[in-house]
């Protein structure tokens, strides 16, 4: 079978279980509500198109709260309005996926070429503290399995996923294997099952993750986007505030094992490492084979998760590297992490394209040479 | 490394039918013929008139990198495309143009065919260029068989337009039996490796 | 037990939540009462009713209320509430909002709800002025009134809320008052057995922070301004322009059968099924 990026996703969102899409048309995402507007019908799910991205994520949110597994797509420009109601998300623990197919910025920027400038917008890009997933995705392959992965994390920790494709992986048409339905691992959200009167539903339980009633099942508890207690109420008390925040954080923090994802390519002996992440790790992926063929011992490694960042998984590395280098689309946004977590251990060199157009393998191979 | 890499550009201007072109390219390779095959595209924003590009990389190996890196056949539509890309074809590769478009070559190793006027008195319709020129391309190269590509453009044109389509193709295959037998004349050798696979 | 105390055990999370936020003599109060006593009217479970509130004084509704309770973003409520609805289509939804939250910053969404067509109840507490954050002028602020970001008088021409939403396409549209209460009670159960998008637009009166501004008196004085303005619609369409100056209508202002997405959305889905059917 042969699907474009966009159309994988759709088809990883199916599998993984989502029946509600709200979007809104921007380029390279458009596909994405096009192929959702009949496959979701078709399945019992529902399609709508939404006055905006605001709207979007919106309505995602309350879909999930009626307890649909529920998922928007969009580009920069769409990315921005969400982040608004993605803090919603974040603070009432919705579980939902947001798709961001990144296209050249800032403002309209370019809308047909690719980038990975919002790889910090996905961390930071609502206001306040919170914790939050962000994913890759570098192949048709992936945009299937990664997307049923996110929405498996949105469930499991009760919070807002992005995944970050680009124009280059949204619109590669590619040969993809669909598992079958049986074949793929699903995980839905943890329901009460204790009496309505017993539920606490934003109660501090040791995974940090609450159990979460649909709207309608007989639990009626309140949701706000207001810091509240464990009851869901608004509340100013510093406990109980200091409560909320601290248990947002431990339940990303103490899962990074199961959160965080890389593919390593020729790591084991590897002198010199590239670390890259959406398209720009095929082209990475190419050149360390390239080199290899030359006899240069080059290994890489592929961020499948970008946040919260593999730390754990790429400090043992560094310490046993000549230099990194770390190719992506924009001025040096993922290089800023490896150089933080480096703390001078090793060479970090950064190799940055920003005119809309993909690094090619030759560039991170002339690199991969002088190094 | 993979040498049964074999990358293809397809260039033109919106309204063409260069990206449908890519992507029936790359269905015939990928579902019909059973190889790796990454098709990319990139366009402005016009729906039409504006340029155009798509890229088919077929291999008989999973592929890293999804783009072209030095195509092993540029298709050029327009003179436009033409001059753009020429510089990036891969020695000894081939190129493939539209002379109805494209008046001046940039070498004289190219396969130079009047796809659009061909169009136009083979089928009545300028649209079906496109076709024409992916007959020609696949009859040429045998990147895929003949028959996947049938199968891939019965598959993806419109309903009640398969025989137009039918007639554009087997006018691209005619003319390039044409080219092939006059090469063989002259003595060109440069793309016969690839007709032989 | 007197029928009042009964509503506020049933209805109220009385041992939890109170005393509200509201200012002594707040209109939110009452449109609390009018809106329990027109629920238990319809005798649905409270496990089948969702609010879905925005920002502002009237967003602290959904707390005081035993039922699904969602308290969203400035301006987005109607917007969770869609994707509850189509989520779950046997919920009955009602969105509560104020003039700034509905007509300003969620202006495109209230338009839109309303053109689409969804089963929703919308109640609009038009209080003419943001509230909460102290006194700024809205969409709804009369023209010359002051407020604190129109210290001068307002330049700009207020929106009529209940027009906006007929032209927009909403098939129930009504306008009452916190003056009138039985009235109130009325529109609402009429806005919840509405199939389609019905609107309620719930004159009020903030006297903390317009009122107070703009000579209008105290609460009480403010209540008799609504009880002076307000013209019965059926009355309100016999009188000239000129009559109905610096009057309001109240009562069903539009009622129409339109549409219903949720019932065209059932006909989307059986096309694409029989549409995948053939595709395979």
């Amino acid at each position: 079978m042969l699907l474009q990026g966009n159309e994988a996703i759709v088809e990883g969102a199916i599998a993984a279980g989502c029946r509600f899409f709200a979007g809104y048309p921007i380029t390279p995402a458009t596909e994405i509500s096009e192929v959702m507007s009949y496959r979701l019908p078709a399945v019992d799910g529902t399609f709508i198109q939404m006055e905006d991205e605001i709207a979007s994520m919106g309505a995602i949110i309350g879909a999930s709260l009626a307890g649909t597994k529920s998922m928007t797509a969009t580009s920069g420009p769409g990315f921005s309005l969400m982040q608004e109601n993605l803090g919603f998300a974040c603070i009432a623990e919705v579980p939902c996926v947001i798709v961001n197919v990144m296209r050249g910025g800032p403002s309209t920027g370019i809308p047909t070429q690719v980038s990975q400038g919002d790889v910090m917008q996905a961390r930071w890009g609502t206001h306040g503290d919170h914790p939050i997933i962000v994913l890759s995705v570098s192949t048709t392959q992936d945009c299937f399995s990664i997307t049923v992965k996110a929405f498996n994390l949105a469930e499991k920790y009760r919070t807002p996923v992005i995944i970050l494709a680009d124009e280059v992986v949204a619109h590669t048409r590619e040969k993809i294997f669909l598992p079958h339905p049986g074949e793929v691992e699903i995980i839905d959200r943890i329901r009460p099952n204790m009496p309505p009167d017993w539920y606490i539903p934003y109660e501090d339980t040791s995974r940090g993750v609450p159990p979460m009633a649909a709207f309608g099942e007989g639990y009626r508890y309140h949701v706000t986007g207001l810091v509240h207690d464990s009851r869901g109420f608004p509340t100013q008390r510093p406990d109980e505030v200091k409560g909320l925040m601290s248990r947002l954080f431990r339940k990303i923090n103490q899962h990074f094992f199961d959160i965080q994802m890389v593919e390593e390519e020729a790591t084991e002996d590897a002198e010199i490492l590239t670390v890259a992440y959406g398209s720009v790790a095929r082209s990475a992926r190419r050149a360390t084979r390239e080199a290899r063929h030359r006899g240069i011992k080059a290994g890489m490694v592929q961020l499948v998760t970008l946040w919260p960042f593999p730390r754990q998984i790429l400090e043992p590395k560094l310490r046993k590297l000549r230099a990194v280098l770390v190719p992506e689309l924009n001025v040096g946004q993922i290089s800023r992490e490896v150089k933080r977590i480096n703390q001078g251990v090793t060479r970090v060199e950064t190799l940055n394209r920003i005119d809309g157009n993909l690094i090619t393998p030759a560039e991170i191979l002339s690199r991969l040479m002088k190094m | 490394m993979d040498n049964s890499r074999y990358e293809i550009r397809i260039s033109g201007s919106g309204g063409q039918g260069i990206i449908i072109a890519g992507i029936i390219l790359a269905e015939a390779a990928g579902i019909y013929d059973g190889k790796y095959v990454c098709q990319t595209q990139s366009y402005g924003p016009e729906a039409r008139g504006g340029s155009s590009k798509a890229e088919v990389v077929v291999s008989d190996d999973p592929i890293d990198y999804p783009k072209a890196m030095k195509p092993d056949l540029l298709l050029a539509m327009t003179q436009k495309a033409c001059d753009a890309y020429i510089f990036d074809l891969k020695p000894g590769g081939i190129l493939m143009v539209d002379s109805t478009h494209v008046k001046q070559l940039p070498t004289t190793r190219a396969i130079a065919l009047p796809f659009t006027q061909m169009a136009r008195e083979r089928t009545g319709k300028e649209m079906m260029a496109n076709i024409i020129a992916l007959g020609t391309l696949v009859a040429i190269t045998g990147i895929v068989s003949l028959r996947s590509l049938e199968a891939a453009v019965m598959s993806r044109v419109p309903k009640g337009t398969e025989e137009l389509n039918k007639k554009a193709l087997e006018a691209g295959i005619e003319a390039a039996k044409g080219i092939t037998d006059k090469a063989q004349e002259i003595g060109m050798e440069f793309y016969e490796s690839i007709a032989d696979e | 037990m007197a029928e009042v105390t009964k509503l506020i055990h049933k209805y109220l999370r009385h041992d939890k939540k109170f005393p509200h936020v509201w200012c002594p003599g707040c209109g939110n109060g009452i449109l609390l009462g009018a809106l329990i006593r027109a629920i238990d009217r319809t005798h649905l479970e409270k496990d089948e009713i969702v609010i879905v509130s925005g920002i502002g004084c009237s967003g602290r509704l959904s707390v005081y209320v035993d039922f699904n309770t969602l308290h969203t973003t400035h301006g987005r409520a109607l917007t969770f509430a869609t994707g509850v609805k189509l989520a779950n289509p046997k919920l009955q939804v009602i969105v509560i909002m104020g003039d700034g939250d509905a007509t300003a910053i969620g202006g495109n969404h209230f338009i839109h709800a309303a053109r689409r067509n969804l089963n929703l109840t919308a109640i609009v507490v038009n209080n003419s002025i943001y509230g909460m954050t102290g006194g700024q002028y809205s969409p709804t602020t009369p023209y010359g009134s002051l407020a604190t970001t129109s210290l001068h008088g307002n330049i700009e021409q207020a929106f009529s809320i209940a027009e906006l939403a007929a032209m927009a396409g909403a098939s129930m549209v009504s306008r009452g008052t916190v003056y009138h209460t039985s009235l109130l009670d009325e529109l609402l159960e009429k806005a919840i057995h509405k199939r389609g998008f019905s609107v309620v637009e719930v004159i009020s009166h903030c006297h903390t922070q317009y009122g107070r501004r703009n000579k209008m008196g105290n609460a009480a004085d403010m209540l008799l301004w609504q009880k002076k303005s307000a013209v019965r619609i059926e009355k309100a369409r016999t009188m000239s322009d000129e009559e109905m100056q610096d009057k309001f209508s109240i009562g069903v202002l539009v009622d129409r059968e339109l549409p219903v997405y949720t019932q065209e959305y059932r006909k989307v889905r059986e096309m694409a099924k029989k549409a995948m059917t053939q595709m395979r």
